[in-house]
């Protein structure tokens, strides 16, 4: 494997898993989270290289669709994405985010997906559908 | 899109223009050629009589005395490079990282040309060129007029006169643009996968340059991650390159714009400057408006005027404007192309027709909102004829509304009255900068020329829905599944939909002008309802039963009355289309059905959008507390969908009005191409939308519907200067700009803020014995003022809240300082409270200063709150600070206790 490579591209081209997308591939718009070790990263700053060794997680992990993970089924209940393109990278930025605040506040959530960029929802559905995921609704 | 991946697929990267005007000596490949892994290596010589300019997509509508001058894009550039981005050559290889790398083997010899960057400068004689051939860079100039505005001027109270700017940003759809393409040989078929909104016009397109039957070429839009205007530009050099190099090659080529790409040759919206004026009556009724505007085209129009077009049309609003003349250039630049960015000019229409409105408003001394209800078109007013073009070509005829209802709804929602008269009194007084925005507006949607779509039933009962628009998230799915299964009568999860793929579906043409649900909707509800009638005519046949006896029960066809039998859809369906036997002449065949709607001109869907924000002075920083949005959008066919564009419109034109721009310098330089320097909104920066709906139903189509993609953005920008402005009331500014980011802000506010040295500040609360109503008739009167004032000698009422005198002072030194002073109360809403503003002039300096009051009950009495910031300048003031703070302490005191007397005497 070429050193250079993205660890985007490697998941993307080299094993088919499209499921992460690539929106600006200079760190900003998220889309491109995965979870290293458990953490969420962004995989366009990660060379594939240095993944070696470590446990990646993308969005073909969460679920499926017949068995959606509840945080899947909360947004589609709250037609929380659009296009759907960001959706990805807030699903893997929110999971390890809701394991450490299993109830958060509005702002909580907010703050946790500001370092993703959504073009299509205003974020209002978004953040919807984390109450909706919580088990005890917060602030409803 | 860029999720296609084939086998034997080669990649492609661009060499772009790094200069936004430069001639192009020459291009030297032979490096890159050579490249390991290097395919093919293009420039535009390479391309042979495949170099053409592009289309002129939408020619301009059949206005009188209209000049435009089409100059539009080529593959890629031969002899000049006319903005940054532009591509020069095109690479192909085994994989996109070989192909960057070629990329700067390449050689290029250019020779730089001065850029054509200002609008103004661009239309001044011996300004460089854009367009050689052209005598100047003027594009097209336009001339709209209405009755006759200069008359109507004549007989005017007064008239609002000011300049706006508006400028440029990007559509910022989460996925960048891509096109990839595969050539079939033995099938002879081109299939063509790419993120544009329009893949009907695209294949015919294709098929026209490449020699190809339409049938021979499929282009397919899949779901694609946003698409917000850009996205029905074409041709893009790469949609017109891709599709050859794979047919040239035999292998299948894709492109992926990265980011950066995106920024430069991805088409943009927004710079336009207007000189506008609006000429009132007394009370605030429109006689007329006058907008003379610029409008920047950037390198090419192909485009046509759509944008401009529709900002002059869009500057009516939903007002009674009986004389209008409106005038603009449109101007080459060296920048990026122009065409339609959600909104499409119609927010910029918006943002001069509504600031001029508040000016008059505030010049007139009427209520923001009052001004408005005086001059809606009233409910009966419809079908109300502008009597000008509209961008569709039809004359601007809105076909129904009801805009007085929508305003007071939004004002109730966001507690207008409560806001202006308690709360920001209330606020004010804390020194905190609140302000509230509202706003009307109209857009144009759902305009023609026609969609379509296909109906069938298949003999499982499954029914499949095909039409030709591209969907890139605005739940076409699911509104036209819905449309269809309510005709039909059957469940949601049996309709299937299939759209932007021209094997599907191949008449159309795209997704554009907020349209989609309006026009591809009603084309589905045609051909349900064609499928419907072929149902109940088989039904008939099968069951023997006349038509008006059977009825549709959840997919299955029922006799009246009769508890059982019946038969299934599919059922029916096989029986539509037998093996034997034979189809009856004047039927056809199966449960299908194709149907298509052109409107003849757009549906007018209209909301009013409100906001509160609070502004920090010190750090120009704009928090958005509440938004309100009353949309009306004709019959709605599902909430939830509507409510998620808006919610997506506002964000975007949140980032439009406070955070997004595109900073071109004088070389035509873009300076912030990232999303590290041009900011998007984020979760924590757009505020709650909170949606109520108004069904003015649309008489033009079946259901009723208006579009509303771009509703969410059209207004943004003028709800938000609104606010900001009555936030920052007390400095008086005027924002006349958008986007305003915070540190423009800053620096309007630098500009007209009072220098803090020297200032007072006099701040506290007091308690009255008397009802509030007595304590606000007490502080407007003159006569009570001025003997409870310390100092002053007389004071008198000079106008409706003004008030004039002389007054007397002694400070230190400095024993007996005389000021002539003026007092001006603003914003009063009595009991509650006033601003006011304070000036005074003498030998030894002046004072001059804001002071905000506010009343609220306590118990039998009332509780007096009260700010004033003082600036003192001149001889007074060199006593220092200490001085006139103890000074200003006690005259308020001696004041305060002096008025309490008063009013105790008169009660
Ligand atoms: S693609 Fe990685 S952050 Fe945008
Ligand atoms: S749903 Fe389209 S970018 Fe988020």
């Amino acid at each position: 494997m070429e050193p250079r490579l993205l660890l985007s591209d490697f998941l993307r081209q080299d094993l088919g898993l499209t499921g992460t997308h690539v929106g600006c591939e200079h760190g900003v718009c998220g889309a491109c989270t995965v979870l290293l070790d458990g953490e969420a990263v962004r995989s366009c700053l990660i060379l594939a290289v240095q993944a070696d060794g470590h446990e990646v997680a993308t969005v073909e992990g969460l679920g499926s669709v017949e068995d959606l993970h509840p945080l899947q089924a909360a947004f589609r209940q709250a037609h929380a994405l659009q296009c759907g393109f960001c959706t990805p990278g807030i699903l893997m930025t929110l999971v390890p985010f809701l394991d450490e605040h299993p109830n958060p506040a509005e702002s909580e959530i907010r703050e946790a997906l500001s370092g993703n960029l959504c073009r299509c929802t205003g974020y209002q559905n978004i953040v919807d559908a984390v109450k909706l995921s919580t088990p005890v609704p917060a602030g409803w | 899109m860029d999720d296609v991946q084939l086998d034997g697929m080669l990649h492609v990267a661009f060499l772009r223009s790094e200069h936004a005007h430069a001639r192009l000596r020459g291009v030297d490949v032979a490096a890159a050629r050579r490249r390991p892994g290097v395919v093919a290596v293009y420039a535009a010589d390479d391309l042979g009589d495949y170099w053409q300019p592009g289309p002129l997509l939408v020619p301009p509508p059949p206005i009188p005395g209209l000049v435009f001058h089409a100059c539009t894009q080529v593959p890629l550039v031969k002899d000049k490079a006319r903005h940054v981005g532009e591509p020069i050559a095109m690479v192909v290889a085994e994989s996109r990282y070989v192909a960057e790398d070629a990329v700067a083997d390449i050689v290029v010899d250019v020779a730089p040309l001065q850029a054509v960057v200002d609008l103004e400068a661009a239309l001044e004689r011996g300004a460089p060129l854009v367009h050689e051939h052209l005598s100047s860079n003027l594009a097209a100039h336009v001339v709209q007029e209405k009755g006759d505005y200069n008359a109507a001027k004549a007989t005017a109270h007064r008239v609002v006169q000011r300049r706006f700017h508006y400028d440029r940003g990007i559509s910022a759809a989460i996925e960048n643009r891509a096109v990839a393409a595969r050539w079939d040989a033995r099938a002879e078929e081109l299939t063509v996968w790419d993120t544009t909104q329009a893949p009907i016009p695209i294949r015919n397109g294709l098929a026209r340059m490449l020699g190809l039957l339409e049938s021979q070429v499929r282009v397919i839009a899949p779901f694609v991650g946003g698409g917000f205007g850009p996205k029905i530009m074409m041709f893009y050099p790469e949609e017109v390159l891709v599709p050859w190099a794979a047919m040239r090659l035999g292998r299948p080529v894709k492109w992926t714009e990265d980011r950066q790409e995106n920024f430069t040759a991805t088409t943009q919206e927004r710079g336009q400057v207007h000189d506008a004026e609006l000429a009132v009556t007394r009370d605030g009724k429109i006689l007329g408006v006058k907008d003379v505007f610029l409008h920047d085209s950037g390198a090419y129009d192909s485009y046509g005027l759509t944008v401009p077009i529709n900002s002059q049309c869009t500057l009516l609003g939903p007002y009674d404007v009986p004389n209008y003349y409106t005038e603009f250039t449109a101007v080459f630049t060296n920048k990026t192309l122009v065409t339609p960015v959600r909104g499409a000019g119609r927010q910029h229409g918006v943002f001069v027709m509504e600031r001029l409105l508040d000016f008059a408003a505030r010049e007139l001394g009427i209520d923001r909102l009052e001004i408005r209800r005086r001059n809606y078109l009233a409910p009966e007013a419809f079908p109300f004829n502008n009597e000008i073009i509209f961008q569709d070509s039809a004359p601007l005829v809105y076909d129904s509304g009801d805009y007085a209802p929508a305003l007071a709804q939004a004002a109730q929602m966001i507690g207008y009255e409560q806001f202006v008269r308690e709360e920001q009194p209330r606020l004010r007084v804390a020194g905190r900068h609140v302000g509230i925005g509202i706003v009307s507006y109209i857009e144009g949607t759902g305009i023609g020329p026609y969609e379509g779509a296909r109906v069938t039933i298949e003999p499982s009962g499954e029914v499949r829905v095909a039409t030709g628009v591209g969907t890139q998230g605005q739940g076409h799915f699911t509104s036209f599944a819905q449309i269809v299964a309510e005709v039909l009568g059957v469940p949601m999860e049996r309709i299937h939909v299939v759209t932007g793929d021209t094997r599907e579906f191949n008449w159309g043409t795209g997704t554009f002008a907020s349209r989609g649900a309006v026009v591809a909707g009603t084309a589905c509800h045609a051909a349900a309802a064609l499928v419907r009638d072929k149902i109940f005519a088989v039904a008939s046949r099968v069951l023997q039963v006349p038509q008006e006896r059977l009825e549709l029960v959840g997919g299955r066809m029922m006799v009246k009355d009769a508890t059982d039998g019946g038969i299934e859809l599919g059922a029916l369906a096989a029986r539509a289309n037998p093996l034997r036997g034979a189809v009856r002449p004047g039927t056809e065949p199966g449960l299908e059905a194709t149907a298509y709607y052109g409107p003849d001109r757009g549906s007018t869907a209209s909301g009013v959008h409100a906001m509160i924000v609070e502004v920090d002075p010190e750090t120009a920083m704009v928090e958005i507390r509440r938004y309100v949005v009353v949309h009306d959008c004709g019959r709605l066919i599902n909430p939830m969908l509507v409510e998620g564009q808006i919610h997506g419109g506002v964000a975007h034109g949140i980032g439009n009005a406070f955070y997004e721009q595109l900073v071109y310098d004088d070389g035509g330089q873009l300076q912030n191409a990232s999303f590290m320097d041009y900011l998007l909104p984020t979760a924590t920066d757009v505020p709650r939308v909170e949606v109520a709906h108004r069904e003015t139903a649309s008489p033009l189509n079946p259901i009723g519907l208006k579009g509303v993609g771009e509703a969410g953005c059209i207004p943004t920008g003028a709800a938000f200067a609104q606010a900001v402005e009555d936030a920052l009331a007390d400095y008086g500014l005027e924002i006349t700009e958008i986007p305003l980011s915070p540190d423009k802000l800053f620096d309007l506010l630098k500009k007209t803020r009072p220098k803090k040295r020297n200032v007072v500040v006099i701040d506290g609360s007091f308690v009255f014995q008397g009802s509030r109503e007595a304590v606000y008739a007490l502080l407007q009167d003159p006569e009570v003022l001025g003997k409870s004032l310390p100092g002053a000698m007389h004071l008198g009422r000079t106008g409706d809240g003004r008030y004039d005198g002389l007054m007397r002072v002694g400070i230190g030194p400095v024993t007996a300082a005389e000021f002539s002073v003026s007092v001006t109360l603003h914003d009063q809403k009595p009991p509650a409270g006033y601003g006011m503003i304070v000036e005074g002039k003498g030998g030894f300096g002046f004072v001059r200063g804001t002071a905000q009051v506010a009343l609220a009950d306590h118990g039998d009495g009332t509780e007096m709150t009260y700010r004033a910031e003082v600036q003192v300048g001149g001889t007074i003031a060199g006593v220092g600070q200490r001085l006139l703070d103890s000074v200003a302490k006690r005259m308020t005191r001696q004041g305060l206790e002096a008025l309490n007397t008063a009013l105790a005497a008169r009660l």
